[in-house]
């Protein structure tokens, strides 16, 4: 399943999971940075945890459920971490936003309301060279306030 | 260069026996893969020279974490976030976790494996320090039966281990200990998220008035294989925590390792950071 879609491919049982959703699925939300598992730029969900996509071999993909950025907002309601990074101007480039998006969709999964080391653990697996993190920090906290509005049953 | 993908096979039996008789018929050919993440960086780089490989994402056996009264016994397949969040981990191995929450990014953690540690033998693991310490042992199994390991001596060189090319690590035993053991684990590295270490020291104590009645010391990143400090352990054991007794083993410790210059760090700093860390643990067993 790829963000709630059943899909079918046929790939390389050592096909990087990073190159089948962008080449084969062309889901080119989710970016190669480094491609060795030091970025997360290329993070996705897989069944609900965050990985690196370009570590997963194609092979173990089959019979996963996997979420990529394309699939975080709900049609044209955008996900409450992505509200607030647009807000918090948590993003420049835009390389690492994918990945960072996932990171932090990941750690209020976790986390509903992260502390600051929290939120530093939370997204230390993603490089971002531009913004100097602060404003990426301020979204990730203005997004549990943004869930705390729309759902004040979540804690 | 990028490897050439199609030349690369990925098997995955889907049980042990398949997984055990696979290895027994073709000696050699089939090396186990298990989180992935370090064989991928090296497929990405192009230095992925074997080709065929055994995924073992689908070997129950190899799953879980079994706590017994006098043991732990965690699967070889355990990653580092399953690890972390074990409770009885947490409180009477917390080394272990340590080392589970030091190694790469979340996403790492997610997909890294504690027998892939053990097994991609690095010296610069995190785990194996925190193992060495806590007298862990290894299962490894064959077509042949199953032999039970210490693990202190697996590793007999760098990436040389114990292990015969018919046989897949399935867990590692983790002996419980008195919770008055005090315990210590720091890693250096270039940065605090996602380095790999440029030295790391796991070390654990039993001290009664005083008095240093037992102790384990290992180290990774200062030798071709992680290692535990014998001779310095043999030196504290019977001793008051003093100034002199900590430059002794300190003294000591410089004759255990043998650090060397490469591209994360040098052997000066490495000798260097090895006994601050030596020392920053032995002061804390005076508190």
């Amino acid at each position: 399943m790829v963000n709630g879609e059943r899909k079918s491919v046929l790939a390389y049982p050592m096909a990087r999971l990073l190159d089948v959703l962008r080449e084969e699925m062309h889901l080119t939300g989710t970016k190669e940075g480094c491609g060795e598992g030091e970025c997360g730029a290329c993070a996705v969900l897989l069944n609900g945890a965050i990985v690196n996509s370009c570590l997963i071999p194609a092979v173990e993909a089959d019979g996963t459920d996997i979420r990529t950025i394309e699939g975080i907002a709900t049609g044209e309601q955008l996900h409450a971490v992505q509200s607030a990074f647009l807000e918090c101007g948590g993003a420049q480039c835009g390389i690492c936003t994918p990945g960072m998006v996932i990171a932090a969709v990941a750690l209020l999964s976790r986390h509903a309301h992260p502390g600051d080391a929290e939120i530093r653990e939370g997204l230390a697996g993603n490089l971002c060279r531009c913004t100097g993190y602060q404003k990426i920090f301020a979204a990730v906290v203005r997004a549990c306030e943004l869930n705390g509005e729309t759902t004040p049953e979540k804690r | 260069m990028r490897a050439y993908i199609p030349a690369y096979e990925l098997r995955i039996p889907g049980s042990l026996t398949e997984a055990l008789a696979l290895l027994a018929r073709e000696p050699g050919v089939w090396q186990p893969f298990a989180g992935g993440t370090d064989l991928m960086v090296l497929l990405e780089a192009g230095k992925l020279s074997h080709k065929r490989f055994l995924n073992l994402s689908k070997l129950g056996d190899l799953q879980g974490i079994e706590v017994t009264s006098d043991s732990v016994i965690v699967g070889a397949l355990t990653t580092y976030s399953e690890i972390q969040r074990h409770p009885l981990l947490q409180s009477e191995f917390p080394l272990l976790c340590a080392a589970a929450r030091e190694t790469g990014s979340i996403a790492t953690q997610n997909r890294g494996t504690l027998g892939g540690n053990i097994a991609n033998a690095s010296p610069a693991a995190d785990s194996p320090p925190a193992l060495l310490v806590y007298d862990a042992e290894i299962e490894l199994v064959s077509e042949r039966g199953a032999r039970w390991l210490r693990y202190q001596g697996f590793h007999t060189g760098y990436k040389k281990m114990q292990m015969a090319s018919d046989e897949l690590l399935r867990a590692i035993r983790l002996p419980r200990r008195a919770k008055s053991w005090k315990q210590y684990y720091r890693k250096v590295g270039t940065r605090k998220a996602q380095a790999i270490s440029k030295v790391c020291l796991a070390g654990a104590a039993l001290v009664e008035g005083g008095v240093i009645q037992d102790i384990r010391i290992a180290l990774g990143s200062v030798a071709p294989i992680v290692l535990r400090a014998v001779k310095t352990e043999n030196i504290l054991r019977g001793t008051n925590i003093t100034p002199p007794t900590i430059a002794t083993a300190k003294d000591a410790l410089t004759r255990e390792i043998t650090p060397i210059d490469d591209v994360r760090s040098t052997a000066r700093y490495r000798l260097r950071v090895a006994q601050n860390l030596l020392e920053e643990f032995l002061l804390q067993l005076t508190k």
